[in-house]
C-alpha cells in the first residue's frame, strides 16, 4: 500500500483521539500538539495494530514523534 | 537556572502546590516507633498501620526474630560480597531451599530486593530480538527490566486476554517470547485471569513469568499465589516474589522448574554485581517462609479482614478499586490528588496510615488511598478503621 493510502487509513483511526480537532500535517507531534498521554497512545497504537495487523513495539514508538514518522513506520512495517 | 534538574520542574511544582495547601507531606512520613505489625507511632500519635503490605504480620514473630538474632551473632552483620564470590553463606542456601519447599519447585534464586529480581530475570531472559508481551499496568520493576534487556516491548490493555492474544499472534516467526503477568495488581488490588492468559501464552509458544509479590502466603491452597489458586502454577516458567511483603523482611526471588535455571546465577547482572543479603535477613526470611507453609488460620483471618473492610467501606459510600475483595489490598478511589491528600491527612490525624498513590504509578491517572490488610489486624481494629474512614470521608466531603 502506498504512503497516501496508509495515511488516509490512519487518519480515520485518529479521529476519536483528536478531541480538539487539530489539523494534522506531517510535522504534528503526538505529545505536544495532540497532547496524547500514555493511555491514549496505547489505545491509538492498538487501533493501528488491529487495522494493519502489525506490531508497533514500544521501542519503535519511542522513535515516532510526529504524524510523518508514524505514517512512515506503518508503511515500513507492512513490507 | 537551567541544568540537568530542569526536567524535574513539573514534579517540584506539583509538590509545592500540594504542600502550599497546608497538607502534611504524604511522602515523607516517619515512623518514630513500631509497636507491632499493625501499630506504630507517627508524629507522636499512635497510628494503625493499613498500608504496609505486611500481609501475614511476620515482622514481630518471635521465631523469626530469634533466627535473625542468632544469625547476627554467628555470621555477622553483612556479607560484603556478591552471591557468586564471597556472598553465599549457609543461610542463603537455606532460604533458597525453603523457597523450593514452599513452592514445590526445583530451583530458587534469591536477589537483594524484589525490584532486582524482576530487573534481573526479565532483562536476562529477554534480550535483543526477543519479544516481551506484558500488561500495561505492570510494576515499575518489570518495565525497568524490559528496558534494560533491549527486547522488543509490546504492552496490552490491563487483563485483556484478546489484546494479549492478538499481539502474540503478530510476533514474527522464530522470535523468542516472554509473557509477563502479575497475580495481584497492587494499585487496585485486582487479580489476573491467569488460567486463560497462560493457556493463550503457551499456545503461542511463549515462556511465562508471573509476579506473585502480593499473593504469597494467603492466595491458593498452599499460599503459592494466584497461579496456584487457578490451577496453572505448573505452566509458569518463572515465579517472581519478594521477602518484603508477607515474608516480612527484604529481598526478592525467582523460583522455576526449568532444567537450565541455575546458569542464571552466572549471567544475570543484577544478581552478580551487588552484595548479597545480610545473614540475619536470610535467616529471618527462611524461618518466616517455613512458618507461612502452616499458616491456615492466619490466612483465613486475613481474608475475613479483607471482606469486612471492603463491605464496610462500600456501605459507607466509598468508590473502591474492585467490586468484590480479590486480595488483601482494598483501594479507595479519590476524586483528585488534592482531595486525596486531604483525606490522607484526615485519616492520619484520626490515627490511621494508608498509602496515597498518585500518577504516574496509578492506572488511568487515578489518585488512590490504598489499604493493605494484615492477618494481625484484629476484628476490632477493622471496625475502628471503618469508623475512621467514615469520619474522615465526611469531613473532607468525599462521601
Amino acid at each position: 500500500m502506498d504512503r497516501a493510502a496508509t495515511a488516509d487509513r490512519i487518519a480515520a483511526l485518529i479521529e476519536p483521539f483528536n478531541k480538539k480537532g487539530i489539523a494534522i500535517t506531517d510535522d504534528t507531534t503526538f505529545s505536544g500538539d495532540l497532547e496524547f498521554d500514555s493511555l491514549t497512545v496505547m489505545d491509538f497504537v492498538a487501533a493501528i495494530e488491529d487495522e494493519f495487523d502489525i506490531i508497533i513495539s514500544m521501542n519503535q514508538q519511542a522513535e515516532i514523534e510526529t504524524w510523518g514518522h508514524l505514517v512512515d513506520a506503518v508503511v515500513k512495517l507492512q513490507d | 537556572m537551567s541544568d540537568l534538574f530542569s526536567k524535574f520542574d513539573p514534579v517540584i511544582q506539583m509538590r509545592e502546590d500540594l504542600l502550599a495547601s497546608g497538607v502534611e507531606d504524604p511522602f515523607s512520613l516517619v515512623m518514630e516507633r513500631v509497636i507491632s505489625p499493625t501499630v506504630a507511632v507517627c508524629n507522636g500519635r499512635e497510628t494503625i498501620l493499613l498500608g504496609t503490605y505486611n500481609y501475614m504480620g511476620m515482622t514481630f514473630d518471635p521465631d523469626v526474630i530469634a533466627a535473625g538474632k542468632q544469625a547476627l551473632d554467628l555470621f555477622g552483620s553483612g556479607t560484603t560480597g556478591s552471591r557468586v564470590l564471597n556472598g553465599t553463606y549457609a543461610g542463603h542456601r537455606d532460604v533458597e531451599k525453603a523457597l523450593c519447599e514452599f513452592y514445590g519447585m526445583d530451583h530458587a534464586m534469591v536477589f537483594s530486593t524484589g525490584y532486582q529480581a524482576n530487573l534481573g530475570i526479565i532483562s536476562t531472559m529477554a534480550g535483543k530480538g526477543d519479544y516481551i508481551v506484558l500488561d500495561i499496568d505492570s510494576h515499575a520493576s518489570i518495565w525497568d527490566g524490559c528496558k534494560m534487556g533491549d527486547a522488543e516491548v509490546v504492552p496490552f490493555r490491563h487483563n485483556d486476554i484478546e489484546a494479549m492474544e492478538k499481539r502474540l499472534r503478530r510476533i514474527p516467526e522464530g522470535a523468542g517470547k516472554l509473557v509477563v503477568l502479575e497475580g495481584v495488581y497492587s494499585m487496585l488490588g485486582d487479580i489476573a485471569p491467569l488460567k486463560e492468559m497462560i493457556a493463550v501464552a503457551k499456545a503461542h509458544g511463549a515462556m511465562v513469568l508471573v509476579d506473585e509479590a502480593h499473593s504469597m502466603g494467603f492466595i491458593g491452597p498452599n499460599g503459592r499465589g494466584v497461579a496456584e489458586d487457578q490451577g496453572v502454577l505448573d505452566q509458569v516458567d518463572f515465579v517472581i516474589g519478594t521477602f518484603s511483603k508477607s515474608v516480612g523482611t527484604v529481598g526478592g526471588f525467582c523460583v522455576s522448574n526449568h532444567p537450565k535455571f541455575e546458569i542464571l546465577r552466572l549471567v544475570c547482572r543484577p544478581y552478580v554485581f551487588t552484595a548479597s543479603l545480610p545473614p540475619s535477613v536470610v535467616a529471618t526470611a527462611a524461618t518466616s517462609i517455613r512458618k507461612l507453609m502452616h499458616a491456615g488460620n492466619k490466612r483465613a483471618h486475613l481474608w475475613e479482614n479483607s471482606r469486612t473492610l471492603h463491605k464496610g467501606l462500600k456501605d459507607a459510600g466509598f468508590k473502591l478499586g474492585t467490586e468484590e475483595p480479590q486480595s488483601a489490598i482494598i483501594s479507595v478511589i479519590m476524586p483528585d490528588l488534592e482531595r486525596g491528600a486531604a483525606m490522607w491527612e484526615a485519616l492520619l490525624k484520626e490515627g490511621l496510615y494508608v498509602n496515597l498513590a498518585r500518577p504516574p504509578a496509578t492506572p488511568a491517572n487515578m489518585t488512590l488511598l490504598r489499604c493493605s490488610l494484615c492477618a494481625e489486624h484484629s476484628a476490632q481494629q477493622v471496625q475502628t478503621i471503618i469508623g475512621m474512614f467514615t469520619r474522615a470521608g465526611r469531613a473532607t466531603g468525599i462521601i
